[in-house]
């Protein structure tokens, strides 16, 4: 039975052509497979987003999402972010804000973080934990997470190329 | 956690499904967002030879509002339900409700029809359906059919769904006047301990027609008629809401589990209810 397929994911930017079982699971794929070890797996239950990559504009739990559901996505992960010559505005901002400790959830949190920003640039304290709340984090408390983006969110706006998208996607916390 | 083998299919046509079907009979399965399935084939409570994705089905996907009726392709995403302007006017309760579902991320991916579909009395849309009075299409070899909501719901995990049917669509009317859900969780993320969903007009001070449903409180979303009669004719007051909550109550029957024992789960409901019925009240 399960025959393996033929997989393309294109992921930061760079094509991946393998065959795998479809049964594999997206995070194995880009951990095992080709090396991209910055999404974790935190819990392998869909519950603490350390997986989270974007894929294909959504933000998306890498272990709840079989290779197969993924063939011919585009995805980015923390290592398309930034780099370490070259740090993304949140990553900035985590390092000067103290927003990891063990680090162990930070991929997933800034992968995220980006997502929370392009839909609403210009969000309250509540949004931000609202919007960050599948990703878990068992050392800073979250204080200074949302801390680091909200001061990412403040220095993206300064630059003047990013002024024009104003909050259309802003969300009143549910809870 | 490693589901068991299977062969995986990305058919773009609603045909193609039924072939699918045809061919691989009770072997195979659909798959929504997976949100509910994935992690299910993880554990190895379900095996799935054949899984039929459904995600390139294009006439599964979209937000219809024609006047007063709306229609939810199966393949809408909560995601998609928060972000729609003209849903959040034309039927605000939706927006409410799917904000309470899950995170963000599960959110991007879970899809209306999988959550009315599942079966799951835990998941939030099905007792949101019974208070639209919604229907849901379901197309089978056998052709195209409609179902109440009200009459969907037989038992956990069962439904008046057969095997060899996709459900297509949901549609219900524009709601006036006030609406709430509310949910209790252990935290958020979770799945309810109790949740209600409440619509209800006003008329001269009183209330003029009334819904009320529940979730997870017992092995099928709850639709209490009950309830609703309580109110109508009434200014919502302790006495009608009391009656109101009464009435819901007799029509539960929750079961033990990690979110509390069976005393828990009525108290925390009587809360629940009353304060989702005041807050549609409120908002008429
Ligand atoms: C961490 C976590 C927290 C969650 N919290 C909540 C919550 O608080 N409230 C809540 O309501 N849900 C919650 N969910 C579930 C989530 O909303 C699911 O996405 C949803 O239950 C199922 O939708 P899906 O599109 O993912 O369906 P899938 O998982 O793809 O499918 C679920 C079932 O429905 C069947 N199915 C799917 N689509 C169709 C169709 N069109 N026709 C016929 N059958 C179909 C499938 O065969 C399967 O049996 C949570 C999930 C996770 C992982
Ligand atoms: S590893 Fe995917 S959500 Fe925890
Ligand atoms: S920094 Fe350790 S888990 Fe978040």
């Amino acid at each position: 039975m399960s025959n393996k397929m033929h997989i393309q994911l294109n992921v930061n930017g760079e094509a991946h052509e393998f065959l795998a079982e479809p049964r594999e699971l997206l995070i194995y794929a880009l951990r095992e497979r080709l090396n991209i070890t910055g999404p974790h797996v935190g819990c392998d239950t869909s519950h603490c987003g350390a997986c989270t990559v974007t894929l294909d504009g959504k933000s998306v739990k890498a272990c709840t999402m079989f290779v197969a559901q993924a063939n011919g996505a585009e995805i980015t992960t923390i290592e398309g972010i930034g780099s370490p010559d070259a740090l993304h505005v949140l990553q900035e901002s985590f390092r000067e804000h103290h927003g990891l400790q063990c680090g162990f959830c930070t991929p997933g949190m800034i992968t995220r973080a980006v997502k929370l920003l392009e839909e609403n640039p210009t969000p309250t304290e509540e949004e931000v934990r609202f919007g960050m709340a599948g990703n878990i984090c068992r050392c800073t408390g979250y204080q200074n997470i949302v801390k680091s983006i909200l001061a990412a969110a403040n220095e993206m706006n300064a630059q003047p190329s990013s002024s024009e998208a104003v909050g259309h996607n802003k969300v009143e916390a549910a809870e | 956690m490693i589901p068991a083998p299977f062969d995986y299919h990305r058919p773009d046509s609603l045909e193609g499904v039924m072939s699918l079907i045809r061919e691989h009979g009770d072997e195979a399965r659909v798959m929504a967002g997976g949100h509910s399935l994935i992690p299910m084939m993880k554990l190895r409570m379900a095996e799935v030879p054949h899984l039929i994705d459904l995600q390139a089905i294009d006439s599964l996907r979209g937000i219809r509002i024609d006047g007063d009726k709306i229609t939810l392709g199966a393949m809408v995403t909560q995601h998609e339900l928060i972000d729609h302007a003209e849903l959040a006017t034309k039927a605000p309760i939706l927006r409410e409700a799917a904000l309470q579902i899950a995170d963000p991320q599960v959110r991007y991916m879970g899809t209306v029809g999988g959550n009315v579909a599942n079966g799951d009395p835990g998941n939030d849309m099905p007792g949101l359906m019974q208070c639209l009075d919604a229907q849901f299409t379901l197309h089978g070899p056998e052709g195209t059919r409609t179902v109440a909501a009200r009459d969907f719901y037989e038992a956990a995990y069962m439904t008046a769904r057969t095997d060899e049917e996709v459900l297509t669509e949901v549609t219900f009317a524009a709601t006036g006047g006030g609406y709430a859900y509310e949910k209790q969780k252990r935290k958020i993320g979770d799945y309810a301990t109790a949740a209600a969903a409440v619509l209800i007009s006003k008329s001269g001070g009183q209330v003029s027609a009334a819904s009320v449903a529940m979730t997870n409180l017992s092995d099928v979303p709850v639709f209490s008629q009950g309830a609703a009669d309580a109110l109508v004719g009434t200014d919502c007051g302790d006495a009608a809401v009391d009656a109101a909550v009464a009435a819901a109550l007799a029509e539960i029957d929750p079961t033990e589990d990690n979110r509390g024992p069976v005393a828990f789960k009525r108290h925390v409901a009587g809360i629940i209810i009353a304060r989702t019925i005041r807050g549609a009240f409120n908002r008429a």
